[in-house]
């Protein structure tokens, strides 16, 4: 009897041990849309032939909630989560992911170590950026010729119609700032102060009656589309892969535009810790980060994936230029102040919402 | 025990039990068969169900973050008055507790709990903690030397509100108050005043949501009602297939139809109603909440209203017109009043549906259609306040028991009826 209990309990753990060297499956949750498409034909694909192990890709709409009520609950299910700086900033504090060592990550081709070879602040204790994104603001060419600059997206006689802005003070009162006139250089050290906030606040009241709010990065195109506003602010790469991948006559106006990461972390407890961080190491390589710039306009986090990006996976359509990063985009650029959010976010998401309520 | 059957003895059963007892044990067995059924449910109600809530709602008053990751601080602060300047043991063990919290990595939770109560303390606590190791007496200079804001008694007073264990802080926002480090409550800041607004709103909307479907559900269920079964049957599927369809599909498709350069709006200008440069805006403030919510909660009206006046017999109306009432009298005093625990019922069911309703307030309602639900949402996914949602949520709770009290005892529960 002890026998057979002791063959079948080993047997089992021989199985189970076998399987999951084996293939292992790992979770991965992105945004959806274009950019998870461009994620998976990057990353997912390649590393799971390389490997034999699957990747599961899942969707979420941001926002650490998901994280935080499963690892309260312990019941943690998700391996790597694409998300924003300021949340892997938040979440690192509240102790809801796992710290990163950097050291796996593999270096740049020519020898660089991976701390030397991503852009500055892509790097965190939980984090690792893969892209850079920005939010800009585009238009319909074909309907409202002749925008140039951030004024224009708060010039209603100028330029008559709704605009589409997203809800969330964050990159917001930065824009409502630069287009009152202040440098892109100095609006943080306005916004830390009271006066700064009701001068961003009282240039949003310019136009708050002709507002269309969005909250998904999939709207503002569907906006622009519909004819549904004028002008709208928007993730960049979508703003591209409307116009590219389908014909729409839309233009990303890179005044004033605002630099953000994407990151990966790992939810405290994942269940294939070591899968998913040869994942996370294989995808942020170099020649990967790279790959992914031919699906979507979003920038590469390293600075030796830059001069590999290539063509749009049309074939003919040249990514540089499209790339928050460019050098002729980045002339009026502001990038985000993860520190001053993370300082700020409840005090200024509280008066947002209550100028929104009024 | 008494013995009703008298002296002649108790009866008994063919064993020699006394029947009564026989009786009870009969009974308990049933009891506890039918209990057994269900017990599944009630386990399920329970652990799915009730426990959540619980858990959830005592969020509302409880928050001992800040008392577990710096023990020493949250003690030294318990009998501070707020008022007098903080001494130097509360910066010790401040400073003692900050080390701490840096080795064991939980400086982070620390410093977004007390950056709740005061913008910009998140920083001032990293930052302090890097090297509070090393700091030494006096502590209070110490703090002052690394960053001046600690000489700031409004930091102090935020971390005192911070370390209080079952803090009213969170219910006493979510009436627009604010719960001061004293003890004591006071009004919020004009420009931070939004729950109240938003619950009025809410009950605004739900309250138009309820009469619109209650004015053009009426009708539709009399005439169901009274229809051959055959004809009503196919009728009902009409007011059953939106019913069941997707909520998103429904919201989704009303965005399709009422957006400026929407099938309402061409219609609207084809007609001459509107020009093309002015069009309506139908759609992204509270016209389009209420007219997407309509739709949606019209079901929930009709239903229970069908079926309460399946079961009026149609000849009351016939035997009042008989006795010469006129169709308007027959209708108001003999047919409306049997007609009353339908409408009860689909008032309440939609009511306290649309009360917390968030879906398509969140896709429809621009910035003047958004509900209390909404920004219960905000804080639940976005601020991570779950703390601050729990309590807006038990607000809400409390407020939907009281209308069913209400209702209760003006209506009378009894009198619902949902078919």
């Amino acid at each position: 009897m002890n026998l057979t209990k002791t063959l079948l309990a080993t047997t089992a753990l021989a199985f189970t041990a076998g399987v999951a060297s084996a293939a292992d499956s790992i979770t991965v949750v992105s945004w959806g849309g274009a950019y998870t498409k461009s994620q998976v034909e990057a990353y997912h694909k390649p590393w799971a032939a390389k490997t034999g192990n699957t990747v599961v890709s899942e969707d979420y709409n941001g926002g650490l909630a998901e994280i935080k009520s499963q690892v309260e609950a312990g019941t943690v299910t998700w391996d790597l989560v694409d998300v924003e700086l300021s949340d892997a900033i938040r979440g690192c504090d509240e102790g809801l992911l796992e710290e990163i060592d950097h050291s796996i990550l593999p270096a740049a081709p020519d020898g660089t170590p991976a701390s030397d070879d991503f852009i500055e602040g892509a790097l965190s204790d939980c984090a690792v950026a893969n892209i850079v994104w920005s939010t800009v603001f585009a238009y319909d060419s074909s309907k409202t010729p002749g925008v140039d600059s951030i004024d224009d997206l708060f010039d209603l006689e100028g330029f008559p119609g709704k605009r589409g802005l997203r809800k969330n003070p964050k990159s917001l009162l930065e824009m409502a700032l630069m287009a009152d006139g202040v440098p892109a250089a100095e609006v943080y050290g306005i916004l830390d102060t009271d006066e700064g906030v009701d001068r961003a606040f009282a240039k949003l009241d310019t136009i708050k009656d002709s507002v269309v709010w969005w909250e998904a990065g999939a709207q503002p195109p569907q906006l622009l589309a519909d004819g549904e506003v004028v002008m709208t602010t928007a993730y960049n790469g979508r703003i591209f892969n409307a116009a590219a991948g389908e014909g729409k006559p839309f233009e990303v106006v890179w005044d004033g535009q605002i630099m953000d990461f994407d990151l990966w972390v790992m939810p405290k407890g994942a269940p294939n810790k070591a899968a998913a961080l040869d994942f996370l190491a294989f995808s942020t390589d170099t020649q990967q980060l790279a790959a992914q710039a031919s699906w979507i306009s979003y920038g590469p986090a390293r600075k030796s994936s830059g001069p590999l990006v290539g063509l749009y996976n049309d074939g003919k359509t040249e990514m540089g230029p499209h790339m928050p990063t460019a050098e002729a985009n980045l002339e009026n650029a502001l990038v985000n102040n993860f520190e001053f959010w993370a300082d700020n976010q409840d005090e200024l998401n509280d008066r947002f919402n209550s100028w929104l309520a009024n | 025990m008494t013995d009703t059957t008298g002296s002649s003895g108790p009866l008994l059963a063919a064993d020699g039990t006394p029947l009564k007892k026989r009786l009870a044990q009969a009974m308990f067995r049933s009891r506890a068969r039918a209990f057994g059924l269900a017990f599944p449910l009630i386990a399920f109600i329970i652990v799915v169900f009730l426990v959540p809530i619980v858990v959830l709602l005592q969020q509302a008053v409880y928050d001992a973050r800040y008392t577990n990751l710096m023990p020493e601080s949250a003690a030294s602060m318990s009998d501070w008055d707020a008022i007098s300047p903080p001494t130097e043991a509360m910066a010790a063990a401040m400073v003692s507790d900050l080390a701490k919290a840096r080795e064991n990595k939980t400086i982070g939770q620390v410093a977004t709990r007390v950056n709740r109560e005061k913008s910009g303390t998140r920083s001032l606590f990293t930052k302090t903690a890097r090297s509070a190791k090393k700091m030494e007496a006096p502590f209070m200079e110490a703090l002052i030397a690394k960053d001046k804001d600690w000489a700031d008694i409004e930091v102090w007073k935020a971390i005192k509100i911070a370390s209080v264990t079952f803090n009213p802080g969170y219910v006493a926002s979510a009436l627009d108050m604010k719960y001061n480090a004293d003890g004591s409550f006071e009004r919020q800041d004009e420009e931070r005043r939004i729950h109240g607004k938003l619950f009025y709103r809410t009950l605004e909307i739900s309250f138009l949501v309820t009469i619109f479907c209650l004015l053009l559900g009426y009708p539709v269920a009399y005439l169901l009602s009274t229809l051959t079964v055959r004809t009503s049957n196919l009728l009902l599927i009409l007011v059953l297939l939106p019913f069941w369809t997707s909520l998103l599909v429904r919201t989704t498709a009303w965005i399709a139809m009422l957006q400026a350069q929407g099938v309402m709006n061409d219609l609207f200008v084809v007609f001459g109603l509107a020009t093309d440069d002015a069009r309506f805006s139908l759609i992204y403030n509270k016209t389009g909440t209420l007219i997407a919510m309509t739709h949606i909660m019209l079901p929930f009206m009709i239903l229970p209203l069908y079926s309460v006046m399946k079961t009026i017999p149609p000849y009351y109306v016939r035997a009042a017109k008989s006795m010469g009432a006129t169709n308007w009298t027959a209708f108001w005093r003999v047919y409306f009043p049997q007609s009353v625990p339908g409408i009860g019922a689909g008032a309440m069911l939609v009511f306290i549906l649309a009360i917390g309703y968030y879906i398509t307030p969140a896709l429809v309602g621009g910035q003047d259609g958004q509900m209390i639900s909404n920004i219960i949402d905000f804080h639940m996914r976005r601020s991570l306040n779950w703390n601050l949602a729990a309590a807006l949520g038990l607000v809400l709770l409390v407020f939907v028991l009281f209308l069913f009290w209400l209702y209760d005892r003006i209506v009378g529960i009894d009198n619902m009826k949902l078919g």
